[in-house]
C-alpha cells in the first residue's frame, strides 16, 4: 500500500471559466511541483484535453487520471473519473451529443481551448460546454460504471451546482458512494446533515487558475499501486474516517 | 413599461441599474440557468433566486430587460460586479417568485 497525495478536480483552458493560461501541461507541472502524486483533469462536460493532460503528467512523473465534471439536467455537477483514456473519450462523445446546441460567446463565458501536450492552442470548441446536459442525475452512475469509472457529486457544500442545494437531500438511489466537498468546507459540515451521515467525503480544489492550486496536498489515499484503476478502486472502498 | 418604472411600481430594491430605460416585454421565472437560457425571451423580466455570477452571463446572452432576485436574496459580490460591468439591471424583492410574478402580471394588465 502506498499513500498518495491527490486532487481529482482540476480544470484546464477548455473550461470557459478557466484562464486561457491554465493549459493542461501548466496545471500538471504546477501540481507536480506542489507535491501531488495523482491528479485528474475534469473540464466541464468534456474530456477533450485529457490526452494532452495525461502525457503532460507522465512527463512530470505524476499519475494523471482522465475525467470530466458533468453538468446534469438538474444543473448538478458530478465528477466522473475513468481508468482509461479511451473510456473517458467515449463518455465525452456521448455527453457532447447530450449538450444543447448553444454557441459559446467567449466574451461572456470565456474561451474553450483544446491544447497540445506542450500547451499550444489547437482549436476552440464552439458549443458552450458549461450548459446543462440532457443527462439526469439518476442516470450518471450507470453511464460511468459501464465505462468502468466512478462518479460522485462535486462540491456538495456549495450553493451553486451542488446536489444538496439543487435537489434538497441525498438519495442513495442515485448510486453515488462518495461525495466531494470544496476546499473551504468546514470539517463538521456533515454533522448537521443526517442524510449524508457516514458518507465518505473527499476534497477537490476545483482549480481553474494557477493561483488556485493548493500549496501542498491536504489529503492522501491508500492505493495498491499508482494507477488510475487502483485510485478508482480505492475511492470505491473509502470508509468514513 | 421601462425597468425604472417597474422598480418604482413594485418597490424593488436596486442593486444596479445600468440601463434603466430598457423596455419590458413579459417575464420568465426560473432557477435552472440552462432553462432560462433556452426559454426566456428578449426584454423579459427574469424572476429568480439564483445569485451567482452566471446569472449575469445568462442575462446578457438572452438580452433580458432586468433580473429580479426574489425571496430577499442578495446578489453575491461577483454577480454585482459583473452586472455593473455589463451595464445590467439587477433588482430585488422580498416577495416569493410566485408573488412577484403575480404582481408583475397585474401591472402588465393594467392600462398605463
Amino acid at each position: 500500500m502506498k499513500d498518495c497525495a491527490f486532487d481529482l478536480h482540476i480544470h484546464s483552458a477548455l473550461s470557459p471559466c478557466a484562464e486561457d493560461s491554465s493549459t493542461p501541461d501548466v496545471m500538471a507541472g504546477l501540481f507536480a511541483l506542489s507535491g501531488f502524486d495523482v491528479i485528474a483533469l475534469t473540464d466541464h462536460n468534456s474530456c477533450g484535453n485529457c490526452a494532452a493532460f495525461l502525457r503532460a503528467c507522465e512527463h512530470y512523473g505524476i499519475l494523471g487520471i482522465p475525467g470530466m465534471e458533468l453538468n446534469t439536467s438538474e444543473e448538478v455537477h458530478v465528477v466522473c473519473l475513468f481508468p482509461e483514456l479511451a473510456a473517458a473519450e467515449d463518455f465525452s462523445e456521448y455527453v457532447y451529443s447530450k449538450l444543447p446546441d448553444i454557441k459559446n460567446r467567449s466574451r461572456i463565458f470565456g474561451n474553450q481551448i483544446y491544447c497540445s501536450e506542450s500547451g499550444q492552442p489547437l482549436r476552440e470548441e464552439e458549443k458552450l460546454l458549461i450548459s446543462a446536459t440532457e443527462i439526469g442525475i439518476y442516470e450518471v452512475s450507470d453511464l460511468v460504471e459501464e465505462r468502468c469509472g466512478i462518479a460522485y457529486p462535486a462540491h456538495i457544500d456549495r450553493q451553486a451546482n451542488s446536489l444538496l442545494y439543487n435537489l434538497g437531500f441525498w438519495d442513495g438511489g442515485m448510486g453515488f458512494e462518495i461525495a466531494e466537498i470544496s476546499m473551504r468546507c468546514p470539517d463538521d459540515f456533515a454533522d448537521s446533515r443526517p442524510d449524508i451521515e457516514g458518507l465518505p467525503l473527499i476534497r477537490g480544489s476545483d482549480a481553474h487558475r494557477m493561483e488556485q492550486i493548493p500549496e501542498k496536498p491536504l489529503q492522501h489515499l491508500p492505493v495498491e499501486e499508482l494507477s488510475a484503476q487502483a485510485v478508482i478502486d480505492a475511492l470505491r472502498h473509502l470508509k468514513k474516517t | 413599461m421601462t425597468v425604472s418604472e417597474l422598480a418604482e411600481k413594485m418597490e424593488l430594491e436596486v442593486f444596479c441599474l445600468g440601463d434603466p430605460e430598457h423596455g419590458i416585454d413579459s417575464a420568465y421565472c426560473g432557477d435552472l440557468l440552462s432553462w432560462v437560457m433556452g426559454r426566456a425571451e428578449m426584454d423579459n423580466v427574469w424572476f429568480t433566486i439564483m445569485s451567482n455570477q452566471n446569472v449575469a452571463a445568462v442575462a446578457v446572452m438572452t438580452d433580458l430587460s432586468c433580473i429580479v432576485l426574489t425571496e430577499g436574496v442578495k446578489p453575491d459580490e461577483q454577480l454585482l460586479e459583473r452586472a455593473k460591468t455589463e451595464g445590467l439591471n439587477l433588482l430585488g424583492t422580498s416577495l416569493s417568485t410566485y408573488r412577484a410574478a403575480a404582481a408583475f402580471a397585474k401591472l402588465e394588465d393594467s392600462p398605463e
